[in-house]
């Protein structure tokens, strides 16, 4: 039964690319709707449930096996234009009339192309199936016959009921049924799934909640109709029909593939979907075959050449039809016509064919091989950096795919994940402000540096104190010492006023269950001040403070939501007082505050502002005494509303509202969402190279913004940050005209000056961009076009640019990516500096990803962590996945992983820049050396009837590409480099080239091409000046065909050399060998076809005997190669240095002047080597940019409503919890001790617990400092270095750092800059130091 | 900090954690791109002196070359007959059989030996890619079996008509230039012979490992080729080349062996003889020469012309104007590139950077 439903899950793989399926609407989906409308599941009944031939668990992503790799491979291989065109070839050179080349000229090279290709991607699918084996051979407990059996997931079929413990991974779509806690809760965490780390719960059935045991399960038999496998994560429509019942199933009762269980000791589900129709999978989206553009390109061009090699072919074969009539027809007494080509016509075609043989190779096959070999090389080059390699997860990056190295240094569009990717997911409370005191400053205080290595050490005075806690200002905790009343009340709302759960599995160890880790952390740092939360009951709240064990009784949750923005607890004291404590957003709070507060708050909000400019997630506290009969009074009015049965919510909310008046403050705490190492650096050096980075999040707008903040996504500076919010789509609408207006007046506004000048160009630069004048007059509704043209979207776009930013959420990015408002969000969202997406699901991650790709032909970068970023991975040009974390998914899906996102910097503006670079001048060179190959044929032709007589030896032919000029280039492509690493670090601007795609296009295409022929023109018309009357010495003629030939053979390899050597940039000892080999092995061969040895084993094969000895030793011989390499080379040697000197680019600046300064190091000796370190502190002002703003709307809750419902309900109080525990003093052993402190002491050079201030941290980068980020901004404004030189060099003289001036002035500047900066450091060698952290 | 608790007992528990042997990459130069390299920038002080360099090398060489080729004396005699005040013109009709015509000409001084006797063809392809296969490597080659069974790059002209196999096969050997040349000088209105020395004018290797005569049969070096005809052009079969000496007979036949020698453009000339012995060993001295010519091979038809060229050799070969011209142009060019740039550095170029250099 389950072949014929394995075939179609298994073929359909095979085409991938024949049926590109819009996102979100996979295949098994549709192969299925003609038979399934709905799934019916029934539990333990496997054979009922294989009718229905529903997929089984084991999941698929390799593309072949053993019996289907051959043809399926080859099959796709002859896709690729160019196989096919060979294998075209090799039929045509068969037929005998037409073979101007034997058949070994095309298949030798065919063959070792298709099977390095063959190898290739066999290994990559043997890699594929084996991490799907892994995966599918995880196990799981099976519930079978009423036993828990072992089984693999992959035998796991739907309908089975398995057995989850916790910590483990979900194996396919579940409907829970019971589980180990009470009333059938379970804790998921979802970040797989989402990238939210919120743990959620789910809920079973209470009739199915009720069997429990394994047994009853067994007997278990309902059956459930649900929707079709979809996509939707959050959202299950279905019943469950059990003894004559029905109940209604929500997503409530589902565990998803790829969520893990949490805090539950186990549960039971019934497997819905499995495998394939699993929503995880469904949402992964069709693996794609990824191109890049220089593939497109490559491609294109090759039809190009087609097309010319067709037109060289219609010229000659016309050209033979001309001969053949007026010459040939009358030459026939001693070239008679075959009798098949018995007129010229026919003759003509024949030659038309003939010469489209030999003219072949001006599409080499060899490219699409030597691209790989180079990427492959590229990629190797990716894994062995030890700069990406992280210790701490002990993972190097990867290069998962082999294809996509060069698109790496075109990235325009970075798209991140944020939850793992930007962020550790890790909160700390980091400061606080009580009572109008801020603490937790300490490193602003100057001075008072060395205190930061010292974390306070909780544990001598508070046993229960959490050992990874840290904290450094020494005042907070004195200030509670010394029992200051506002300090213990602030802790005291932070220990009750949560809905975190505590677990004491022994003595003193307590273990804290928070659903957000905001909470976890707050409720942590009460802990460590004294302020102890230790167990919880319904109605009770159990704390030690400083040593004392206090239990509250606990009157009312007010709990979170949204709108509220705040989450308050009634409690009363063992005294008997009641309190109110409320946590919240501060522009929420601080409305509710009682008038008395008024000087307080506005010191809190000066500290707030000061918490939220340093990017922290913000929380105002504040109490209120209640008398006991305002508490009365309310709860009845409470209770009633509770019990509600229309409109409990807002009821509720308005009885909240109610008590939650006249509140005092208490201060405000910060909590840190900790950024991954080097964030905000690698984003300003990634903004730097002008690429965009967006930020696309599952997680709420409040976390994003502070996110975007504390990397400096976001700044104070910017205009504006537009917040789309909106629910409908006239709302959204409305807020992106709006947000348009506001660009066009700001710009306006700003460039008075300019505007006369953009209206003149307005007009015509409206026609030329994909926007017409039609869009933009949209945007200024009730402006005439006439009376004022719009100002042109491109102009609108550069004006506006570093401006603004734009946060938009889920629900309206649904409508902005409908087709009609697309355009529009494109457009607006594209001249903002950064954009940030939040709420999005990962299909809306892909979907924003994909508009980018469709319509701004840039190339995209996404990059991830976790399950929910996958299908904007596979969707992006390039996808990036951040390893060492829980998921592999992101990781797998991928095409590059490595674990920290800083690494992204050297990923792309390094190796992407050299193999952008070296593939470039790889593919300038390659052409080149075809074209001059080539075309040699082609003015032969003109003096040999067009008889598609070759000019060279067929030997030479078919070893020219794969042998005698192969490995140079190869070489080039894989080892070349025009500045170093750091240079490329230090200068981002270096980037640019490849965006703008300027090193390899179609122009450098026809100037390689134009190159090319002349060198072909040359090498036939040299020889044949020199060569068509003279003599040897001893008077035999030198105008033998065969002396010809190996004279224009050798002046070719020799012309084709000195290029290489002339494109190489870093002669490594491989370049030189392989350039002197390639001559060596050139003249070897030669010398060995040429031998009588060979000619006496195969005297038919090796006619040219004796030519190489004949015509190498004649002097005459070796003037003429020598002429014509001069000829060749010397205009390619003028225009270069030319070019370099008129108008420099700015590698060719920075090469210069690294140049100079190595020679300096080598000259000056290690002097220079002390100063290395001064330009390190300059780095350290970028982190305080931006402070002081107005912004503060950040708030630290990130959880969901519901949870204080639960908990006054006693849902979810587990019996082991419910227990109070005593407690003793628990020493921890000293190792651990050790450890901890190994741990937080921080690392040099990465010392700050507030990693918002962008000190350079990693070595790779520490180089640029601000006044760089300055300058190189300037330098945007300047679009030629060479510009405006003198007048700026003059401003920045004081001030500027010298790399600055480098990068500006140019060689010019740099003798002066030198002379001028005695003390600076830029000038000292690059650092060329290890990575030092961890060695 | 119990997430990160949990996320380490969750990775023990997946046992997603490496070897405990650490992933880090090697650290070679090799790996982490930091080989030793020399990166050559194209600055003033390489370029500009590479230029001026090269241009005066070439000048000289050019120079040279120009002034050697100047020293070459090379007489052409055009005897195609076209015109009908030529001598040979009487042999271009089709009737004529064994035509001889005789062309005169005057040397004013000394021609000076060794002098070299081509005969030179235009518009003649044997460059055509037909033409060029058209022949069997293993018949010159002297292999007999291929005598009876030529193959068939060789066709049409493979077999004759009555089916009989043709030695040597295919269109270069059938055909071969088939003129020959006496050369005279007046002497005293007497014909004195000019001896052609046609030894030694095909290439070593050709002589000597390429091409080979079969075995002889029964003492008989015909009977080695018996069964097989002549090609249809010629009028002897190729064991009666040159009856006189059987080293220079049959395949090996030197006239033979520099005709199967393909041009490799459609004007060429082809080593004929030398004139090394006797009287003429200093070479030609002033004088009347007659050049007799059995005129029997037809160009006409495919307007093509025959010349006899006579010349001398240098170092470096025949007359060659195009090489030294050319290296005198492209070394003066240099120079005056290199003087551009010069200019251009000069005046756009940092002055104060040479320092540095």
């Amino acid at each position: 039964m389950t072949i014929p439903k394995d075939i179609p899950e298994k073929w359909f793989p095979i085409f991938p690319h024949l049926k590109w399926i819009k996102l979100g609407l996979p295949t098994s989906e549709k192969i299925r709707c003609g038979t399934e409308q709905e799934r019916r599941v029934r539990a333990n009944d496997r054979e009922y449930n294989e009718k229905f031939l529903y997929a089984n668990n084991c999941i698929m992503t390799s593309k072949y096996n053993i019996i289907t790799f051959l043809p399926v491979n080859l099959f796709e291989q002859f896709q690729e234009v160019a196989n096919t065109y060979f294998l075209f070839l090799l039929i045509l050179q068969l037929i005998p009339q037409i073979s101007s080349l034997p058949w070994f000229t095309t298949i030798v090279p065919l063959v070792l192309v298709l099977s390095i290709t063959a190898v290739k991607d066999a290994t990559d699918d043997y890699f594929r199936h084996k991490s799907d084996n892994q995966v599918n051979n995880r196990q799981s407990q099976v519930l079978i016959n009423g036993v828990l059996q072992k089984e693999k997931w992959m035998d796991v079929r739907v309908g089975d009921i398995i057995k989850l413990e916790n910590n483990q991974f979900v194996a396919a779509d579940l409907l829970l049924l019971s589980s180990s806690e009470p009333h059938g809760l379970c804790y998921i965490e979802t970040a797989e799934l989402d990238g939210e780390t919120n743990m959620k719960v789910r809920q079973s059935l209470a009739v199915t909640s009720e069997l429990g045991e394994p047994g009853n399960l067994a007997q278990f038999d309902g059956e459930v109709v649900c929707e079709l496998p979809n996509n939707k994560l959050d959202r299950f429509c279905g019943a469950l029909h059990w003894r004559e019942c029905k109940y209604t199933l929500t997503n409530n009762n589902m565990l998803l593939r790829g969520c893990v269980l949490r805090n539950t000791e186990s549960c039971y589900g019934l497997v819905i979907f499995a495998g394939p129709d699993t929503k995880l999978m469904q949402n992964s989206g069709r693996t794609k075959f990824k191109r890049t553009s220089i593939d497109h390109l490559m491609n294109t061009l090759v039809l190009w050449i087609f097309g010319f090699l067709v037109c060289m072919g219609v010229i000659l074969a016309i050209g033979n039809a001309v001969w053949e009539r007026e010459v040939g027809s009358l030459f026939q007494s001693y070239l008679p016509w075959d009798p098949p080509v018995d007129n010229f016509l026919f003759s003509a075609f024949l030659s038309f064919w003939s010469y489209v043989i030999i003219l072949n190779t001006v599409v080499p096959i060899s490219l699409y091989v030597s691209v790989e070999v180079i990427r492959l090389g590229h990629s190797y080059f990716i894994n062995w950096d030890r700069r990406m390699f992280c210790n701490r997860s002990n993972t190097a990056a990867e290069a998962r795919s082999t294809t996509l190295n060069e698109e790496l240094g075109q990235v325009e569009y970075i798209f991140s994940d944020k939850t793992g990717t930007l962020t550790q997911n890790i909160m700390t409370f980091n400061k606080c402000s009580i009572n109008g005191h801020a603490y937790g400053d300490v490193m602003d205080t100057p001075g008072a540096q060395h205190k930061r290595a010292q974390p306070l050490d909780f544990s001598a005075w508070n046993p229960l104190a959490d050992r990874d806690f840290c904290f450094y200002d020494v005042s907070l905790l004195e200030a509670v010492k010394m029992r200051e009343p506002a300090v213990h009340e602030f802790f005291r709302v932070l220990s009750l006023c949560h809905t975190v759960m505590s677990e004491e599995k022994s003595e003193g160890e307590l273990v804290y269950k928070a659903q957000s880790p905001d909470e976890g952390a707050l409720v942590t740092a009460a802990r460590n001040f004294g302020f102890v939360f230790r167990s919880r009951t319904p109605s009770t709240i159990t704390t030690q403070e400083l040593g004392k064990e206090v239990t509250y009784t606990l009157l009312a949750i007010l709990d979170f939501n949204n709108i509220r923005k705040r989450m308050s607890v009634i409690v009363r004291t063992p005294e008997g007082h009641i309190c109110l404590y409320c946590k919240g957003a501060d522009t929420v709070l601080f409305d509710r505050l009682h008038s008395c507060n008024h000087d307080l708050m506005n010191i809190t909000s000066d500290h707030l502002n000061e918490f939220a400019g340093d990017g922290l997630r913000t929380l105002a506290l504040a109490y209120r005494d209640l008398s006991e009969e305002q508490w009365e009074e309310w709860a009845e009015r409470y209770h009633g509303a509770d019990k509600a049965i229309d409109y409990r919510e807002d009821r509720l909310a308005a009885a909240y509202e109610e008590i939650e008046q006249d509140m005092m403050l208490l201060g405000a705490t910060a909590i840190e969402d900790k950024l991954q190492e080097g964030i905000a650096e690698t984003i300003t050096v990634l903004s730097l190279a002008n690429i965009k980075i967006w930020v696309l999040t599952g997680d709420k707008q409040e976390t994003a913004v502070n996110i975007g903040y504390s990397s400096k996504m976001l700044t104070d500076d910017m205009t504006e940050v537009f917040i789309m919010n909106g629910y409908t789509v006239q709302s959204v609408r409305e807020d992106l005209r709006r947000a348009r207006e506001r660009m066009l007046e700001s710009s306006r506004s700003r460039d008075g000056v300019k505007e006369a000048e953009m209206q003149d160009f307005g007009g015509a630069c409206s026609l030329g961009n994909g926007f017409g004048s039609r869009d933009a007059a949209n945007w200024i509704p009730g402006q005439k076009k006439s009376a004022q043209p719009p100002a042109p979207p491109t102009s609108l776009l550069e004006s506006v640019s570093g401006e603004f930013a734009l946060v938009i959420s889920g629900h309206s990015l649904a409508h902005a990516l409908e087709a009609d408002m697309e355009q529009e969000f494109l457009e607006t969202a594209c001249a903002c500096r950064t954009v940030i997406c939040c709420r999005v699901t990962p299909l809306q991650k892909a979907m924003v990803v994909e508009l980018i790709r469709r319509h701004k032909n840039a190339v995209t970068l996404a990059i991830g962590d976790g399950a929910n970023d996958v299908s904007m991975i596979k969707t992006a040009h390039i996808g990036v996945g951040i390893s060492g974390q829980e998921g592999i998914q992101a990781v797998l899906a991928s095409d590059y992983s490595f674990s920290q996102f800083r690494f992204l910097q050297r990923l792309l503006l390094v190796h992407g820049r050299w193999s952008y670079l070296r593939m470039c001048r790889f593919l300038c060179y390659f052409f080149y050396k075809n074209f001059a190959f080539t075309m040699v044929h082609f003015w032969f032709g003109f003096f040999c009837g067009f008889s598609a007589q070759t000019v060279y030896d067929q030997y030479f032919i078919t070893l020219y590409n794969i042998v005698y000029t192969s490995l140079p280039v190869l070489a080039m492509g894989i080892f070349d480099q025009d500045v170093s690493d750091q240079r490329s670090l230090q200068y981002p601007k270096l980037y640019e080239p490849g965006q703008l795609n300027l090193l390899f296009n179609k122009r450098e295409f026809f100037i390689c091409i134009a190159q090319g022929i002349y060198t072909s023109v040359v090498l036939f018309f040299v020889p044949y000046g020199a060569l068509w009357q003279a003599t040897q010495s001893n008077g035999v003629p030198l105008a033998d065909y065969q002396t010809f030939a190996v004279t224009t053979a050798t002046a070719l390899v020799i012309v084709v050399s000195v290029q290489i050597s002339l494109d190489t940039g870093y002669w490594t000892a491989i370049n030189h060998f392989f350039v002197w080999g390639s001559l060596g092995t050139y003249f070897t061969i030669l010398f060995t076809m040429h031998s009588s040895i060979l000619f006496n084993i195969f005297p038919k094969q090796f006619h040219f005997l004796g030519s190489a000895q004949s015509t190498l030793s004649q002097p005459l011989v070796w003037l003429t190669i020598a002429l014509a390499t001069v000829i060749c080379i010397a205009p390619v040697l003028a225009f270069r240095f030319l070019k370099l000197d008129l108008k420099p680019q700015l590698s060719d600046t920075v090469r210069y002047t690294q140049l100079v300064q190595k020679k300096q190091w080598k000259a000056g000796g290690h002097a220079r080597r002390s100063m290395g370190g001064a330009s390190g502190p300059g780095g350290s002002g970028l982190g305080h940019l931006g402070r002081g703003g107005s912004r503060r709307s950040g708030y630290a809750f990130a959880h969901q409503e519901g949870f204080g419902e639960l908990i006054t309900s006693g849902k979810n109080m587990r019996l082991s919890s419910l227990a109070l525990a005593t407690f003793a003093a628990r020493h921890s052993s000293s190792w651990i001790d050790t450890l901890r402190k190994k741990k937080h002491s921080p690392p040099a050079g990465d010392s700050s617990p507030a990693p918002s201030v962008a000190a350079p941290v990693s070595n790779s980068s520490s180089l640029i400092g601000p006044l760089e980020t300055a300058a190189e901004q300037r330098g945007q404004t300047n679009a030629d270095p060479q510009v405006g030189v003198a007048d700026v060099a003059q401003v920045e003289t004081g001030q500027c750092s010298l790399v600055v001036q480098e990068a500006l002035c140019g060689w010019r500047a740099t003798a002066g800059a030198r002379l001028s900066s005695t003390g600076a450091s830029s000038l000292g060698p690059p650092p060329i130091a290890e990575e030092t952290n961890g060695e | 900090k119990y997430k990160l608790d949990n996320r380490k007992s969750n990775v023990d528990m997946f046992n997603l954690t490496g070897p405990s042997r650490t992933n880090r990459p090697d650290n070679t130069a090799f790996t982490q791109q930091r080989l030793p390299a020399w990166q050559p920038i194209l600055s003033a002080g390489i370029v500009i002196p590479g230029f001026t360099l090269i241009g005066l090398a070439f000048i000289g060489v050019g120079v040279a070359l120009f002034v050697t080729s100047q020293k070459i004396t090379d007489l052409e005699i055009d005897y195609t007959g076209v015109a009908a005040t030529s001598p040979c013109f009487k042999c271009t009709s089709f009737a004529a059989e064994n035509c001889m015509c005789q062309m005169e000409f005057t040397l004013t001084t000394l021609f000076e030996g060794p002098v070299f006797f081509y005969y030179g063809l235009t518009s003649y392809y044997q460059n055509f890619r037909t033409y060029g296969v058209s022949k069997d490597g293993y018949q010159l080659s002297g292999d007999t079996y291929y005598f009876n069974n030529p193959q068939d790059s060789c066709a049409p002209y493979q077999y004759d008509s009555n089916n009989n196999p043709i030695v040597p096969c295919g269109s270069i050997a059938n055909s071969m230039f088939s003129d020959t040349f006496q050369l005279y000088q007046v002497v005293n209105g007497m014909k004195k012979q000019v001896p052609l020395d046609g030894k030694g004018i095909a290439w070593w290797t050709d002589y000597n490992i390429k091409y080979s005569n079969p075995a002889l049969v029964n003492g008989s070096f015909a009977n080695a080729f018996s069964g097989t005809v002549k090609p249809v052009n010629w009028s002897k079969p190729v064991y009666e080349l040159d009856p006189t000496d059987q080293a220079n007979n049959g395949f090996l036949n030197q006239n033979f062996l520099v005709w199967m020698r393909q041009a490799a453009l459609p004007k060429f000339q082809k080593l004929y003889g030398r004139i090394a012995e006797g009287d003429y060993a200093q070479g030609l001295p002033a004088g009347n020469y007659t050049l007799l010519i059995n005129y029997s091979y037809p160009v006409i038809s495919f307007g093509g012309t025959k010349k006899v060229v006579l010349s001398n050799v240098s170092w470096m070969g025949g007359k060659n104007q195009f090489l030294g011209i050319a290296y005198l142009v492209i070394g003066s060019l240099c120079i005056v590139m290199a003087m551009v740039m010069l200019i251009i550095y000069a005046k756009y170029k940092f002055t104060d950077d040479d320092e540095d250099m």
